[in-house]
């Protein structure tokens, strides 16, 4: 039976990542328990895992870790709302027409290969120093992944299915509503993928250069006193943030999109 | 130019004639730089009348779905026009079903949605709907498959499922593009027979394209042969098989059968020798 065989792979596979992952834990361990790094380069486990706990007690720097995680996550989704109900329309717009795409592609080609801190400080002296600057930033970097897949998939439609939906008495706008959409729905959410990550990056970086509150800002002030440990638990918990975001959306692709790859 | 007389011969016993449905009126396409300046299809008149089953046989590569892409209204011709009950036709519209080579269902929707669309795209009311996807998805046989995605089906039910969908707007037309080439021997006969069944419940003018001699002995009451470079229909012939009432089968064992094809296949053939 071939299903069974490819669970047998899946299993295996997966067994290889969590001992890949244990071997990692006991090799920190053990060197770090018999001193041979110096604790500030290197905490114990048992120290980050303490540090874990005094920062859900008593929070970090007068706020609660749930704040901060909560802060971080309020800027990334706000910042990818926006990107999504602006990018994917107007990528949608650019995909069926090349003059559109002519006047936008330009600007989001020149815009897009800049390092976002580059023009942050512009932000920050246009918007303020507080969440609008970073919500922008945010903004410009998740667009550009979104409003590229958007396009490229627009115009990967096949000719057949618009005519065939054309022949079926679909007009133009329910044509872009009800088939282009929906055919393209599978490649956006690739691209939501992709902006989530180059966003998620970006909010660690701006949370470093200004800001009072949030997972980054708060792992780069723990550097300043060398607090290795909560410097750990930051890393930790934002490469555990990330995971968790994807594996949501990689399951919803693997429920809403169950045909993609299956049409002969 | 090479005819067969025999070809000629039969064409003239059937004269008697339907009303015309769609004609084309000096039907030409060019494209340039291409195919050496000649046309891809050259001054082409064609009446086609309600109720009738159209077969065009040409090799690949004559403009047969050139043809059909203007007949469909997705291509502009260079010159003249199509004529749908004496009005202009100009763009695709749910007059004119089409049913591609490739099934062309829409691989998110369930085989009732897909059959659905024309319908809601019509504003049908919802219960109106509902009883007329289950009327179609009952005449096609796939009333099991209602809820399934169309990567869940055969090959020959995605065919059918295409087939119902593009009945179930009710065209005066259905265009048919090498519907079952992609289909296994077996399957392709079984939907030959099958839509035959349809056509003569449903008595839709049919133009079907095929590069099967076989199958447009079987299906057509009128056969067309095109040729290409120039694109142009050297014979039309009235397909004396599809007046005996018998099956498939029987059909391709008569004599009768045999001599059509073999002077179908010279038809086609004195095209490759004048090309080559």
């Amino acid at each position: 039976m071939v299903p069974k065989f490819v669970c047998k792979k899946q299993i295996l596979t997966r067994g290889i990542s969590m001992i890949s992952i244990t071997l990692i834990l006991i090799i920190w361990t053990v060197s770090t328990n018999l001193k041979w790094l110096d604790p500030v380069f290197l905490p114990t486990p048992q120290s980050v895992w303490r540090a874990f706990l005094e920062l859900i007690r008593d929070g970090y720097k007068g706020t609660s870790l749930s704040t901060h995680i909560l802060n971080s996550l309020y800027r990334l989704f706000l910042a990818l709302i926006l990107a999504f109900f602006t990018a994917v329309p107007l990528g949608m717009f650019c995909g069926i027409s090349r003059y559109i795409l002519a006047i936008f592609d330009p600007i989001i080609e020149f815009y897009r290969p800049l390092p976002p801190l580059a023009y942050y400080a512009l932000l920050v002296l246009w918007l303020g120093i507080d969440d609008k600057s970073k919500v922008a930033l945010l903004f410009l970097s998740a667009f550009a992944p979104l409003f590229i897949s958007t396009v490229s998939s627009v115009q990967r439609v096949p000719q057949d299915r618009i005519n065939g939906a054309l022949s079926l008495g679909a007009s133009k706008p329910k044509v872009l509503l009800y088939i282009i959409l929906p055919s393209c729905l599978p490649d956006i959410i690739t691209g939501l993928r992709t902006a989530i990550g180059v966003t998620y990056a970006t909010l660690v970086a701006a949370e470093m250069v200004a800001a009072t509150s949030g997972i980054g800002w708060m792992v780069l002030d723990a550097s300043k006193y060398l607090r290795s440990d909560i410097v750990f638990v930051g890393i930790i918990l934002m490469g555990g943030i990330a995971i968790l975001i994807d594996s949501i959306i990689r399951l919803y692709q693997h429920v809403r999109f169950s045909w993609i790859g299956r049409q002969d | 130019m090479y005819v067969s007389t025999s070809i000629k011969a039969r064409s003239e016993i059937f004269n008697n004639r339907n009303p015309t449905l769609i004609e084309l009126k000096n039907i030409s396409l060019y494209y340039s730089n291409e195919n050496n300046g000649l046309p891809i299809l050259d001054n082409i008149n064609l009446q086609l009348e309600a109720n009738d089953f159209v077969c065009l046989l040409g090799p690949s590569g004559c403009g047969k779905s050139s043809l059909l892409n203007i007949l469909a209204g997705f291509q502009k011709p260079t010159t003249g026009e199509v004529m749908i009950n004496d009005k202009p036709h100009t763009g695709p519209s749910p007059n004119v079903g089409v049913v591609f080579q490739h099934h062309n269902l829409f691989p998110w929707m369930t085989i009732e949605k897909n059959i659905e669309f024309g319908l809601k795209m019509k504003s049908i009311s919802k219960s109106e709907r509902k009883r007329l996807v289950s009327y179609y998805l009952n005449l096609v046989g796939l009333e099991s498959s209602a809820k399934m995605l169309p990567y869940q089906l055969s090959g020959g039910m995605k065919q059918r499922a295409s087939i119902a969908r593009t009945l179930a707007t009710d065209p005066q037309a259905i265009l048919m593009d090498e519907p079952f080439s992609a289909l296994d021997a077996l399957t392709r006969e079984n939907m030959q027979i099958h839509l035959l069944e349809l056509w003569k419940k449903t008595r839709k003018c049919i133009f079907f394209i095929t590069h099967d001699v076989e199958e447009a002995l079987l299906l057509g009451k009128r056969i067309l042969v095109m040729h290409s470079k120039p694109g142009r229909i050297i014979v039309d012939l009235q397909n004396p098989l599809s007046q005996y009432n018998q099956s498939v089968q029987k059909i391709k064992h008569l004599k009768e059968f045999n001599e059509l094809r073999h002077d179908l296949i010279s038809a086609i053939r004195g095209y490759s020798k004048a090309n080559n």
